[in-house]
């Protein structure tokens, strides 16, 4: 159990109709940065806020953390997996 | 047989503890171990080796070695020399076919050496292929440690706790007690930890010994491994004090019994007050093996010498004996007779911990040892650890490479021989790295702590380079061996529980886990309590499924940008079953959408899924922004579900809606007053009967379920289970999410292809599934029923005609209702057409089972919508 929740690096959720290339890449591929990287976070056990945060994965430094502006729609930097049941679930 | 009282012997000679060895009493003193007890005894020969069944005995006398591992009271691999004696306590010897002194599996050494090098069996034992059970069987019986009985009754309780502390000193050496006393002193709180159980009591701070640091995780994160407890430890600050290690030499004979390191004379004779041998020669690199002979002429063991390898050359060290006990030792072809040999490589920080969190390792040539530096932030070594206090050492001298006149062995543990290691090396390995997992040295009990330095000795000398450039192997947890017991303890998993919960146990349900929840399984009766839904009217406890409001001018398009299917045009008082996808298309949660009015909606989720639905819907609307609330109020309602063809006769008694078909009709929601408790009142079914899925504040739980049994108690009403439910469901092929579906599973393969409205603009997933759709299924779940009785084993595999598995089940259960066995299971798309015939295995049998694509029960769901 972990105050902060870490969800993986920001992505780029595509335009409408991706081709199952870029389809591909945007669900299953990452970048892994050994530098700095932008990543989503959740403040799980205090004020439920997703947040973004630039860390130096090398250092594990936290350099900036920041409430994302939202956008409207598609194309947009967006959440990726959430994590898959493997027990039942009712 | 013990030397007269020594100034700071550990024994107290007026307590005696008697335990048994081999079915004969062994007579101690409190302050003995169960090794100084036996070597009191007159015992030698401890163990057998892992491989070779060399006859091994005493080396480090301090827990690190694998030498004198024996079953105590059934737990195998107790190090006995480190192990406080108990009284009554039974002891055995292990890995021995026969006894210590002639074991029969000894013939592995003599005839063994030319056809057993390391890794033979990847190359000899491969054919014939349908051998290897046999060969399997057979290295399984000759080779390894002590055996675990697997019908002995637990006899311990292990448990994990979870603990904090400002400062964790791990080591109760010199350095880690003056640190401790000094932290604490400044008001810190401290916590002191050593393995070997001999820590000084410090005031002011906590004491834990034995008990062994496993590992330095990110963030602070100490195990600790306490013999029947393991605490997870947070720390702001670590210290290391785990001191150093002394190391044997390398050279043919090393490990006949008899041939000690200087720190097991030191304990010995120190805290034991036992002679180690009668005459002892000493073959040394550092002070350390002086102070050992000086020891032993103040007791009285003649010395036959002392080569101090600093000062004299010595190219050829050989130890001989007889049934594997040392008679004497050859020092360039001068014969010394002796029982006891003093060796000592020099020591060697260990600086595993450290190097676990992140610090560097660096070869020092001048003492011969690897040490730790850049040691991060929060960490601090103190004492021999940091290279404190090592004397020089040549270690040119640790190996000759002297071998061919008998085994010369770099790892005790896993028998692996300075030529097991030439070997690999010529075969190619020539990194360590890669050679460590071929020849599995520094793999064994002892982690490393005697042979890791010997082997990078020795593959230095073979690849003509220093220590230095050959480099260590990478430091992983944990440091030192741990039982499975420790690791398996109970952790403090939260139980939820619903507010009906003592309901359950006083009408003798027997309760289950589902994720944190405690549910019934049943209340004693499965097939009753079915018959109980299809014939009157059953009551079933679902507080536990996840309950979301959402509210506000943008609800409807935020449920239709995450769900697949629609929900601007639903009007109010309606409700539809819903899938929650990824955008790989891949099933995450399913429950119910009711629309209460126009800009809010009522979601129900699964049961364990409700956190994760919370997180992703915010996690969307971070980017989305949309004007919409979330509300979790899962724990702030209690839930039931009224079940069976009586379900209505039942509800009209409760409240005063009409609850008529016309007026509640299957997918209608109400808002009104059940047992005078405002409820909503949702019409839906995961049973196939007509059913009522009540939801109210949690507060009224015990009395809306009393009330809902005592107005039923006539129609013949029955509380249901979860077990029930399960098979109720299956008849209907509704399925689990996480049990029919796993984290591969989308919709459209699911069976579910009605949900997906590909017209709309975009939702979570649409883009995967346009995929899967266009590509075509490549399984496909369907249900299927037995053709006998015998019920197939959830995650068994379907099998067609040529014995080819092509498929799995999920789920299979009798059903009392249809008197036959169904089930659910994934099969290729073109086994998916009602009545195709496949297999299942049971029991290594083949039974056959028919597939069907509708509800077994109810079709056409008429009696849900009656």
């Amino acid at each position: 159990m972990n105050e902060f929740s870490y969800a993986g690096e920001v992505t780029k959720r595509p335009k409408e109709s991706p081709t199952l290339r870029e389809l591909t890449s945007y669900v299953y591929f990452r970048e892994n940065i050994a530098g700095v990287q932008r990543e989503w976070w959740y403040h799980r056990f205090g004020c439920e806020v997703w947040f973004q945060a630039e860390r130096d994965t090398r250092t594990n430094d936290v350099l900036l953390t920041e409430i994302a502006a939202p956008t409207a729609r598609a194309g947009t930097a967006g959440p990726q997996e959430a994590a898959i049941p493997d027990t039942p679930t009712v | 047989m013990r030397l007269p009282p020594q100034p700071d012997e550990r024994i107290d000679r007026t307590q005696e503890v008697v335990f048994t060895f081999r079915e004969k009493p062994v007579r101690a003193f409190r302050g003995d171990t169960f090794g100084s007890a036996l070597f009191a005894d007159g015992q030698r020969v401890f163990s057998r080796s892992f491989k070779y069944h060399r006859p091994r005995g005493l080396l480090c006398c301090s827990g690190s070695c694998p030498n004198c591992m024996m079953t105590i009271d059934g737990t195998p691999n107790v190090r006995v020399c480190a192990e406080p004696v108990r009284e009554g306590a039974h002891v055995t010897p292990q890995n021995v076919l026969g006894s210590l002194e002639h074991d029969l599996l000894a013939v592995t050494d003599k005839i063994g050496g030319p056809f057993t090098p390391v890794g033979f069996y990847y190359r000899t034992m491969i054919r014939p292929r349908r051998a290897w059970p046999l060969y399997e069987k057979f290295l399984r019986n000759v080779a390894g440690l002590g055996r675990i009985d697997p019908h002995a009754e637990r006899s311990d309780r292990y448990d994990t706790e979870h603990r904090h502390a400002e400062v964790l000193v791990i080591g109760a050496s010199e350095a880690g007690v003056a640190r401790a006393t000094e932290l604490a002193e400044q008001g810190r709180h401290v916590v002191l930890v050593d393995e070997n159980g001999s820590a000084p009591e410090i005031p002011g701070v906590e004491v834990i010994a034995p008990g062994r640091a496993l590992g330095i995780w990110e963030g602070g994160l100490v195990p600790v491994d306490a013999g029947n407890v393991l605490y997870r430890y947070r720390v702001e600050q670590i210290v290391v004090a785990a001191g150093a290690i002394e190391q044997p030499l390398v050279f043919p004979g090393n490990d006949l019994v008899g041939v000690m390191l200087p720190e097991a004379v030191r304990r010995l004779v120190d805290d034991w007050a036992i002679r180690p041998g009668q005459r002892a020669v000493v073959v040394t690199v550092d002070e350390n093996g002086r102070e050992a002979a000086a020891r032993l002429k103040r007791i009285g063991v003649e010395i036959g010498g002392v080569y101090d390898l600093r000062r004299e050359r010595i190219r050829e060290i050989v130890g001989r004996g007889r049934k594997g006990v040392l008679r004497s030792v050859e020092l360039d072809g001068r014969r010394i007779d002796c029982d006891l040999l003093v060796m000592s490589g020099g020591r060697q920080p260990a600086y595993s911990l450290l190097a676990q969190a992140g610090a560097r390792v660096e070869y020092v040539p001048e003492s011969g040892a690897f040490l730790p530096t850049e040691i991060p932030e929060g960490i601090e070594a103190v004492g021999s650890v940091a290279g404190e206090g090592l004397s020089a050492a040549i270690p040119a001298a640790t190996y000759n490479g002297a071998s061919g006149k008998g085994k010369c062995f770099v790892c005790v543990c896993e028998d692996v021989t300075d030529k097991d290691l030439k070997r690999a090396i010529a075969e190619g390995f020539d990194s360590l790295e890669l050679a460590k997992r071929y020849t599995t040295v520094t793999m064994g009990p002892c982690q490393g702590r005697l042979c890791h330095v010997p082997s990078i000795r020795v593959f230095a000398r073979e690849n003509e380079t220093d220590p230095g450039t050959i480099g260590t192997t990478t430091a992983r947890p944990p440091w030192g061996p741990v039982t499975l017991g420790v690791l398996a303890g109970r952790p403090h998993e939260p139980a939820q529980r619903s507010s009906i919960h003592h309901r359950h146990k006083e009408l003798g349900g027997r309760m289950m886990w589902t994720g944190t929840w405690r549910r019934p399984h049943s209340y004693g009766d499965v097939e009753a309590e079915v018959q109980a839904v299809h014939g009157a009217v059953g009551l079933i406890d679902v507080s536990t499924l996840g309950k979301l409001l959402v509210i506000g001018p943008d609800a409807a398009e935020f449920l239709e940008r995450l769900y697949p299917n629609r929900f601007g045009d639903m009007k109010a008082g309606r409700i539809r079953y819903a899938v929650l996808n990824t955008d790989a298309g891949r099933i995450m949660d399913d429950g119910t959408i009711a629309r209460l009015s126009e800009d809010a909606y009522y979601v129900t989720t699964t049961s364990t899924g409700a956190g994760a639905v919370v997180e992703w819907f915010e996690w969307w609307n971070a980017v989305w922004g949309m004007d919409v609330q979330i509300a979790d109020i899962t724990g702030a309602l209690a839930a039931v579900n009224v079940a069976g063809p009586r379900a209505r006769e039942l509800m009209s008694r409760l409240t005063d809606l009409d609850v008529s078909n016309e007026a509640l009709s299957y997918l209608d929601a109400r808002q009104g007053k059940i047992a005078g408790v405002p409820s909503l009142v949702l019409r839906i079914g995961f049973v196939g009967e007509l059913g009522y899925e009540l939801h109210f504040p949690s507060p009224y739980g015990e009395f809306v379920w009393d009330t809902i049994l005592e107005r039923g108690e006539d129609l013949g009403i029955r509380p249901f289970g979860l077990e029930p439910q399960r098979i109720l469901r299956l008849e209907k092929m509704h399925i689990l999410v996480g049990q029919d579906t796993d984290s591969e599973s989308n919709v459209i393969e699911a069976n579910m292809p009605w949900i997906v409205k590909f017209d709309k603009d975009d939702f979570v997933g649409k883009w995967a599934l346009e995929h899967v759709q266009a590509r075509g299924p490549r399984e496909q779940l369907v249900g299927f029923e037995m053709e006998d009785g015998r019920v197939p084993p959830e995650g068994g595999q379907v099998v067609i005609k040529e014995r080819r598995p092509v498929g799995r089940i999920t789920s299979a259960r009798w059903s009392p209702e249809l008197r036959k066995v169904i089930g659910m299971a994934w099969v290729p798309p073109e086994l998916a057409r009602d009545g195709a015939e496949f297999f299942v295995t049971i029991d290594g049998g083949f039974d056959k089972a028919h597939v069907r694509l509708t509800p077994f029960f109810d079709p056409q769901g008429e009696r849900l919508r009656s």
